[in-house]
């Protein structure tokens, strides 16, 4: 996630998280999102869900899970790393590359871009480059589980699992059990 | 990254090594994408420095580097001042007087990218593509790269060299590298191509092919380089072709899972028959594809962060 790495940040290590979403309140949360994404685009049948490293992938792939159960049909989701497509890449010594697996032909269709936690919006601006060299969609949508605000470029999410009031200290973790060992999402930082 | 330039393939430690090749594998994709751009080196100045004879490695790099949208600028000795007596030093401060951030160099004489990186005449990151008869690091990387895609992990895996070792900078890189990534190494050639010192690296030395194809994963025939010879290093081609040639009896002693590889360009007949050359087993074309993802790994590791010396790197935000 880009936005985190532009936020000034206090040493927040030692102060105490708070639990923000449990496991089933993001199981909620992306149920919903899923009847939101398939409400708005009617049949899913042009729909190709396209998860950013690391966690909008595990975020994409559970969606994908849930709108096959509901389509009776199978869905899947792809992923897309725009770490080459970064803003910035100079500030940093070079990260290694996320794998991008593109599932289908983008032309046409209504890409769904999945990410944890839309802050600065300036990853999702990256991941539209990504996109533009893949090839042209009928449409672009954003879902997102966490918005926490402070957007600095001029983007919105069409479907949020959570808006989340924060101020610039605090820190959004989110943990998924494919990458962390719970469903979690916590601040950490700021005024408890 | 732990290095800023990249001069043999023994600066590589494991990690390093890995993370290329890793990189690299993303990279591959691009290639079957409808625009093959990426805008990561956007206004960085690759300068591609050769001052020898080269069609694959040149393009290469021009390739990788035009992908990740770096600016190329190619330099080759002929038709420069160099054939009026510029000397190396001159060229590079002329380079660096033109802000190159990366130099490619291909050299006759090894140690030249070393003299380049290590004398300061450049602020740019040095990328060795071939000095004289040393190293040739990013071509033992694609090695390693093809040989990975077809093998997998290299750990334990057996790869053998045959050929003409002592004039053969791919020999030495790959031996070094692929001792990093755990492979046994074993180098086969006639005394004479075998260069002084060869005990000291970490492989196995043989004169004799057929007794080292039946355990081979991958093998791996040298150019004989004709041009380097200044002395008889064998009787004849023909006895030469007949000990240390792979042809199609021997291609079919190799195990089934085994491939050809081929640094190019080759001298078909010599050291590899046409029929082996055009063989499926053989990954000779598979290299050069790959080529270009792994140099644009390399520039991208390179230069795609932030410098160390962060002189001229702050201009974008």
């Amino acid at each position: 996630m880009v936005a985190s790495d532009d936020a000034p940040r206090a040493d927040n290590s030692h102060a105490p998280a708070r639990t923000v979403l449990d496991d089933k309140d993001i199981s909620r949360a992306l149920t919903r999102i899923t009847h939101e994404i398939l409400e708005r685009n009617r049949d899913a049948s042009d729909v190709v869900l396209l998860g950013i490293p690391t966690r909008g992938v595990h975020l994409a792939r559970r969606i994908a899970k849930r709108m096959s159960e509901v389509e009776g049909r199978i869905i899947t989701a792809g992923a897309l790393d725009i770490t080459m497509y970064r803003d910035d890449l100079r500030l940093k010594p070079a990260r290694a590359l996320e794998h991008t697996e593109i599932p289908d032909d983008i032309d046409g269709k209504i890409v769904v871009l999945v990410d944890d936690v839309l802050f600065s919006g300036r990853t999702i601006r990256a991941a539209l480059d990504a996109l533009n060299e893949l090839g042209r969609p009928k449409a672009v949508q954003l879902a997102v589980l966490i918005d926490r605000g402070h957007r600095e470029l001029p983007i919105r999410a069409d479907f949020v699992g959570k808006n989340l009031p924060t101020s610039l200290v605090e820190k959004v973790k989110v943990a998924l059990t494919e990458s962390d060992e719970r469903d979690a999402v916590d601040i950490q930082g700021g005024a408890a | 990254m732990t290095f800023t330039h990249l001069l043999s393939a023994g600066d590589l430690d494991r990690t390093d090594a890995i993370r290329i090749l890793d990189t690299a594998e993303e990279l591959l994709g691009l290639a079957s994408r409808p625009i093959k751009k990426l805008p990561t080196l956007r206004g960085r100045t690759v300068v591609n420095l050769f001052f020898e004879d080269s069609t694959r490695t040149r393009i290469s790099f021009e390739a990788a580097a035009k992908r990740l949208s770096a600016d190329v600028i190619n330099f080759s000795a002929k038709g420069s001042s160099v054939s009026k007596g510029e000397s190396l030093k001159d060229t590079a401060l002329t380079l660096q007087a033109m802000g190159a951030d990366a130099v490619v160099i291909r050299h006759q004489h090894s140690g030249a990218p070393h003299r380049l990186a290590n004398a300061k005449w450049t602020n740019g990151a040095v990328i060795n593509a071939g000095d004289g008869t040393h190293e040739h690091p990013t071509q033992a990387l694609l090695d390693a790269f093809t040989m990975r895609r077809h093998l997998g992990e290299l750990e334990g895996k057996n790869i053998t060299i045959v050929g003409d070792v002592l004039h053969s900078r791919v020999a030495r890189s790959n031996a070094l590298l692929l001792d990093t990534l755990g492979a046994n190494v074993t180098l086969v050639a006639p005394p004479t191509l075998l260069p002084v010192g060869i005990e000291k690296w970490p492989v196995e030395t043989s004169y004799d092919l057929d007794s080292s194809l039946e355990k081979a994963d991958a093998v791996m025939m040298l150019r004989v380089q004709q041009e380097r010879m200044n002395a008889a290093f064998f009787p004849s081609a023909r006895e030469y072709s007949r000990r240390y040639g792979l042809d199609t009896p021997r291609l079919n002693r190799l195990p089934d899972h085994a491939i050809v590889m081929h640094p190019g360009p080759m001298n078909r007949g010599m050291e590899i028959t046409a029929d082996v050359a055009d063989h499926v087993r053989s990954v000779i074309v598979e290299q050069v594809t790959n080529g270009v993802a792994v140099r644009m790994a390399v520039l991208y590791l390179l230069l795609g962060g932030a410098a160390g010396d962060s002189t001229t790197e702050e201009g974008t935000e």
